[in-house]
């Protein structure tokens, strides 16, 4: 996962950083399966991988679907980036271990969900009810943030098709 | 193959590296949108592996299990994966409205230009 990430860091044909992209959501999705999140992989492999893909490919053809190549390689962002990540480790050395039963994440309301979720929600997946009915506000936010980009790409492209036409009407006039 | 136990942060913060080095170091602005996505997957990683309980099983309930894993981190990670494709698709858009003012996707040209005019 992480190889295929290097790669699409140096890549200059975007159609193929958008191929590996897609690639990359994947082994996410894969990655997901393995540590127990059956649902979030559905969702990453669906909207992650396929819809993203098809939004990303969709702007290329609108823009180009080559990088120019660059003059030099930039230092000083690769030293900000390696010191914020050796900042980050330090910072992770007092976590809890991986899969340890006793971390405080798995304390507090996960408990109660996993023990009470059967009997007064109904369905047998503990994702679904917390999703829809113990966290429902999250959901709604969650749609309303969505019609907002929704509204907001729309604006964006009517907007732009119209400045198309402009663009091409001065350009014919000088 | 056994890891440390902190290996999975160790993954998610190597990948948020390399996508934040995408953000900050490329010029190309459909190249940063994707080093964006690759930043966010490095938080789902990141969340998912704090809900992993060692010897639990999905948290899909049925007879005879008694450990599951934590399915709130899942929830969170469920609207965040749909959230962040919708911001995506915003930010598409801004590209490709740029690319409609501007005739090119990459910052230093549109910087040239800005001065220029």
């Amino acid at each position: 996962m992480a190889v295929t990430a290097v790669a699409l860091a140096w890549l200059r044909n975007l159609f193929a950083v958008v191929m590996l992209s897609g690639i990359f959501t994947l082994t996410a999705a894969v990655v997901y399966v393995v540590m127990d999140a059956v649902d979030v992989a559905f969702t990453e492999a669906a909207v992650g991988a396929g819809i993203a893909t098809v939004l990303m490919l969709g702007s290329l053809v609108l823009t180009t679907a080559e990088e120019k190549v660059q003059p030099r390689r930039a230092i000083a962002p690769l030293a900000m980036v390696v010191l914020t990540g050796a900042i980050l480790v330090y910072g992770t050395l007092d976590m809890p271990l991986y899969g340890d039963p006793s971390a405080p994440a798995h304390g507090h309301v996960a408990p109660r969900y996993i023990r009470d979720s059967g009997r007064e929600v109904g369905p047998p997946n503990i994702v679904t009810s917390v999703l829809a009915s113990y966290r429902g506000y999250d959901t709604l936010g969650e749609v309303f943030v969505i019609f907002t980009a929704a509204a907001g790409v729309i604006v964006l492209m009517g907007r732009g098709r119209r400045f198309r036409g402009r663009a091409k009407r001065d350009a014919k006039d000088s | 193959m056994t890891f440390p136990g902190l290996f999975n942060y160790w993954v998610a913060i190597a990948l948020m590296m390399i996508g934040f080095y995408v953000v900050i170091a490329q010029e190309n602005l459909v190249k940063k949108v994707v080093g964006l996505n690759i930043f966010q997957v490095s938080v789902f990683v990141f969340y998912i592996s704090i809900s992993k309980v060692k010897g639990g099983s999905a948290p899909i309930l049925s007879d005879g299990i008694e450990l599951y894993a934590n399915p709130l981190p899942h929830v969170l990670i469920l609207t965040a994966i749909v959230v962040g494709v919708a911001t995506m698709a915003l930010a598409l858009a801004l590209v490709v409205r740029i690319q409609d003012a501007y005739g090119t996707v990459e910052e230093d040209e549109i910087r040239e230009r800005e001065e220029s005019s």
